[in-house]
């Protein structure tokens, strides 16, 4: 007696809960890239010239760079002068008000749930807000502002702190880095920045969520963040898009720069329509995040939740280039339907004593492809690294699949790098035991997945942790009975 | 009456299993089940719970005078059907206190009653725990996973008493037990004893029955239930085995 599998992939069946449109007029750029899109952009958003210059310097680069094809995933080709690079609401409101935002915004937010409410307030979360590339709401500004808290939007960045944009911007991300890092450097459209001062430790936890609107728009978010000498942040990207025909490209870079006993806590929820389930639409997510944990006992720790995107690839990583640095992965992907996922990290030791810990846990339903991609660096100078790695992965069915590329170059003979790999499945006697013992079908695999993920979870903010939970069961909804 | 089970057949993967099986059980009783292996003891047991895979094609369940077939696995559980595995599932991850209280809470619910609260769970977890004899620490740990055999049984057994089940089914409970461990499982079941509660207690040795005194003993072979009789007949299938038996059916 096998697995009962279409009573399974029943289960994973859901509709995508955010899948609507709102109807907004945009002022969007005819699709195309060129320099004169290019400058257009930085235009538009009234960018003084050595942004211009950094943005055509990344695209002239971008041109000669041929787009990656090594990652465990398949997709139709992109065509880059099919996308939209630039997209606005047109009804700007003021961002110290509420109330003047467009109400139709507002109920979008409602209907993904997104807090962007008193509730919000009151549990201590500033929002950012992006709607396509325009920031439209933050709130709490203020009180950030009285600990010395710089956050907002990266185009305001650029106009009110060119210096610290100056000096940090690309220099953990170089726009030579990689493909998509090329094309964002040249177009990034909006993102955040955030720069927490000396012995500051950020009063609240810092939380955008990003949402993909216009049909065909790319989005090219782009964020920064700084943490001083001694200084704490906390700091939590949510992302959801509405339903779409076309595949819709996302190419973000995250930077985070830890100086000396900082530390930075970066957490991602994400839930991008991931495609019908024959793979049409979804969003084509292709991320750069990378960590420079820069002075010595830094500490930057990235933890994520992938629910979404048709085609994911994405190694959030850190550079432990201090002494004594601290880097780690915790992250749940899951995958169903069509969906495929290349993701995993980097750790690259370079600092004496510095450590590493990596946990990666995959859930692949029906033909979701789940790719686990990890790379441990130990430079020559790296005396005494170490690392952990513990990488699993949980089957729900027996037409998906998982696969683990562990690479390790250890370059100096006191590393201690260790690998554990594990596969399970749903079984369909674990569900029958639950359900022996009065669970429904539904809460059961929800308890057996929750349970998979609980080391990651742990890491989550509490309120996010309870959130990413829900989102879990709402991407598994209907995947079994 | 508790349980009554009428002509019942059924097939695994097109093989015909159960052969007509007839079974009556009143509230208060414990009947136990024998036979050789593989003559469809565990088959009748998930039936009984509703375990997907298994085609029911011809004769009806009643349970509390209720069609037992039409309900879901869950809904049989929440109406006090227990089955005490033969293989505990192992559940990584997943706390064994947690999930003894999602059950409880699940079961309670089901019946419009009241959740029970944090505090008086963790008192009766510790109390029940301790007179099955399971390790605390247990507890703390996911539901059976790296449990010894003897851990993963007396496991079974304190959901057992913290479920209160009406029909209790306990799947080969004793196998593989030491006597110690013996003596504890038939605690447990003695201690749920009770005019309202009845019990299907399967087993392959007559030892369990030395702790269990059941009121009736079947003889299941080849899917049909070849001899019943009083609790003398385990007694004398320990000291003769199933072969005179069989051939008396086969004649
Ligand atoms: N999942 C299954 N698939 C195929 N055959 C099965 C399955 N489960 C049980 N059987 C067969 O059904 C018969 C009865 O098995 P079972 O009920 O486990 O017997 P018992 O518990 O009395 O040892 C055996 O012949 C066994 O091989
Ligand atoms: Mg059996």
């Amino acid at each position: 007696m096998g697995l009962p599998n279409t009573e399974m992939e029943d289960f994973v069946e859901s509709e995508y809960a955010q899948g609507f449109v709102t109807e907004i007029e945009s002022d969007t750029l005819p699709p195309g890239l060129d320099e004169a899109v290019i400058r257009t952009i930085s235009e538009r958003k009234g960018e003084p010239p050595w942004m211009l210059e950094k943005r055509l310097t990344a695209y002239r680069h971008w041109l000669t760079m041929r787009e990656p094809s090594w990652a465990e995933v398949r997709h139709p080709p992109i065509d880059f002068q099919t996308i939209s690079y630039y997209s606005s609401p047109k009804k700007k409101p003021l961002l110290d008000n509420l109330d003047q935002v467009d109400p139709e915004l507002l109920a979008t937010y409602e209907k993904l749930g997104i807090p962007i409410d008193e509730q919000k307030a009151l549990a201590g979360v500033a929002v950012d807000a992006v709607f396509d590339s325009v920031s439209v709401a933050t709130t709490f500004r203020e009180s950030l502002a009285e600990a010395g808290v710089i956050f907002c939007s990266m185009s305001e960045a650029i106009r009110e702190y060119p210096e610290l944009v100056k000096q940090y911007l690309g220099s953990v991300v170089p726009h030579k880095d990689n493909f998509f890092a090329a094309l964002n450097s040249a177009v990034f459209s909006d993102g955040t920045f955030v720069y927490i001062p000396k012995d500051v430790k950020c009063p609240m936890e810092l939380s955008t969520y990003f949402r993909i609107n216009e049909a065909n728009t790319g989005q090219f978010e782009r964020t920064l963040i700084i943490a001083e000498e001694r200084s704490h942040v906390s700091y939590l990207e949510g992302c959801t898009a509405p339903m779409r025909d076309e595949n819709q490209l996302h190419a973000a870079v995250v930077e985070l720069v830890a100086l000396e006993d900082a530390r930075i806590k970066y957490s991602t929820v994400q839930n991008w329509y991931p495609g019908d389930n024959e793979g049409r639409g979804g969003i084509y997510n292709f991320v750069t995040k990378r960590g420079d944990c820069r002075g010595d006992r830094s500490h930057i720790s990235w933890t994520q939740v992938e629910t979404g995107s048709a085609v994911t690839w994405k190694y959030p990583s850190c550079i432990l280039r201090g002494k004594d640095t601290v880097g780690e992965f915790y992250s749940v992907a899951v995958t169903k339907g069509m969906q495929q996922a290349d993701t995993g990290t980097k750790m690259i030791h370079i600092g004496e004593n510095s450590r590493s810990t990596i946990v990666s846990k995959g859930i692949s339903a029906m033909h979701g492809s789940n790719a686990y991609r990890g790379l441990v660096r130990v430079a020559a100078k790296a005396e005494n690294a170490r690392n952990h790695t513990q990488c699993d992965s949980l089957l729900i069915g027996d037409r998906c699949a998982a696969h683990t590329f562990p690479y390790i170059e250890v370059k100096n003979p006191t590393a201690q790098v260790e690998h554990e790999a594990t596969t399970s499945k749903v079984s369909e006697d674990q569900l029958f035991y639950c359900r022996q013992r009065g669970l429904s079908e539904e809460d059961a695999v929800s308890m057996i997945i929750n349970g998979f993920c609980k080391e990651v979870f742990n890491e989550l903010p509490m309120e996010f942790a309870v959130e990413a939970q829900k989102l879990l069961a709402v991407s598994l909804e209907g995947a079994v009975g | 009456m508790m349980l009554s089970i009428k002509n019942l057949t059924a097939n695994v993967d097109g093989k015909e299993i159960l052969k007509g099986i007839n079974l009556d059980i009143k509230a208060g009783e414990v009947h136990a089940i024998m036979g050789p292996n593989g003559s469809g003891k565990s088959t009748l047991a998930h039936i009984l719970s509703g375990r997907d895979g298994y085609e029911v094609t011809g004769g009806e369940i009643h349970y509390k005078g209720q069609d037992l077939l039409s309900l879901e696995t869950e809904e049989r559980a929440q109406q006090g059907i227990f089955l005490a595995m033969q293989y505990p599932v192992e559940l990584p991850g997943v706390n064994n206190m947690t999930f003894l209280r999602e059950s409880m809470n699940a079961i309670r619910r089901s019946r419009g009653e009241e959740e029970i609260d944090a505090v008086s769970f963790m008192k009766l977890v510790r109390e029940k725990a301790d007179s099955v004899k399971l390790d605390q620490k247990l507890l703390k740990r996911s539901v059976n996973a790296g449990f010894s055999g003897g851990e993963k049984k007396r496991n079974e057994i304190l959901q057992m008493v913290m479920l209160e089940p009406y029909l209790a089914i306990l799947d080969e409970t004793d196998s593989g037990l030491d006597i110690d461990a013996l003596r504890t499982v038939s605690d447990g079941v003695n201690l749920l004893r009770s005019p309202e509660r009845s019990m299907i207690v399967v087993t392959h040795y007559q030892r369990l029955l030395e702790y269990i005194e059941p009121d009736h003993v079947h003889v299941l072979s080849d899917g049909r239930i070849i001899r019943s009789g009083g609790k003398e007949l385990a007694l004398e299938l320990e000291a003769r085995g199933y072969g005179w038996l069989l051939e008396e059916a086969a004649a």
